[in-house]
């Protein structure tokens, strides 16, 4: 079995949840998926113009290991444009800045209120849940 | 306690909808009593502010958990404002389903 993956750190996840390609009659019913991730490395390295070893830090990965992500967010976004697919952003591997909670056998995300003493996945009752950032 | 399942229909063998602010009916849940009551989402067809929109209409009904698939950063911020509990499952399912989970649990 291969090593767990390492929870990338994000700031801010994506304010979309997709793009469609316009002016064209091709079907697209292919989707190609771009994990938060991927989207905070693009942000990171080519909008904020970031170098790889610093923005690696902000994600709390290995400098090669950003380089592996950004490189596949890359070609993600190559394929979306050229191959007329729609992009469609999904969770991945990450840990927001929000206060989420992951239950590991229903895979349900969840807030708790201050209130709510019960710690347990809201929808299976498993105890097998993971705080998503920490 | 008042509980929201996002639904597709007013039925309870409908499928679970996973939009929050675009869900075309709710089904509230009160898991004390049992009793299910369906409630129209006037927003659906919104050109923008649904989940804000709807994220009020949870407070006002006194909703404490609301259950769907993907929360909107404004509905989120919302929510978590008057401490309403998000519980966000990416499972294809149905209404009646994730009530029996609700029950059994």
């Amino acid at each position: 079995m291969s090593r767990p993956r390492q929870l990338r750190k994000i700031v801010k996840p994506p304010a979309f949840r997709g793009y469609k390609p316009y002016g064209t009659h091709l079907k697209n019913d292919e989707v190609v998926e771009l994990l938060y991730e991927e989207y905070e490395a693009i942000k990171l390295a080519d909008y904020d113009c970031l170098t790889h070893l610093e923005a690696s830090k902000l994600m709390g990965v290995s400098r090669a290991t950003f380089a592996r992500i950004y490189d596949s967010a890359r070609k993600k976004v190559a394929k979306t444009l050229v191959e007329v697919k729609t992009l469609k952003t999904v969770f991945g591997n990450t840990i927001l800045d929000d206060f989420w909670f992951l239950c590991s056998s229903c895979s349900a995300r969840y807030t708790l209120p201050n209130y709510i003493k019960n710690k347990n996945c809201p929808l299976c009752n498993s105890d097998k849940v993971g705080m998503l950032n920490k | 306690m008042k509980t929201v399942i996002t639904s597709v229909s007013d039925n309870l063998n409908t499928e679970f909808d996973k939009r929050f602010g675009r869900a075309a009916w709710f089904c509230v849940l009160d898991e004390s009593t049992g009793e299910v009551s369906f409630v129209k989402n006037e927003y659906a067809d919104n050109d923008q502010g649904a989940g804000t929109k709807v994220a009020a209409l949870m407070v006002e009904l006194g909703v404490k958990k609301v259950i769907s698939g993907h929360f909107g950063p404004k509905a989120q911020e919302v929510l978590k404002k008057f401490d309403v509990q998000m519980v966000a499952t990416e499972e294809e399912t149905s209404v009646s389903e994730i009530i029996n989970k609700l029950k059994n649990r």
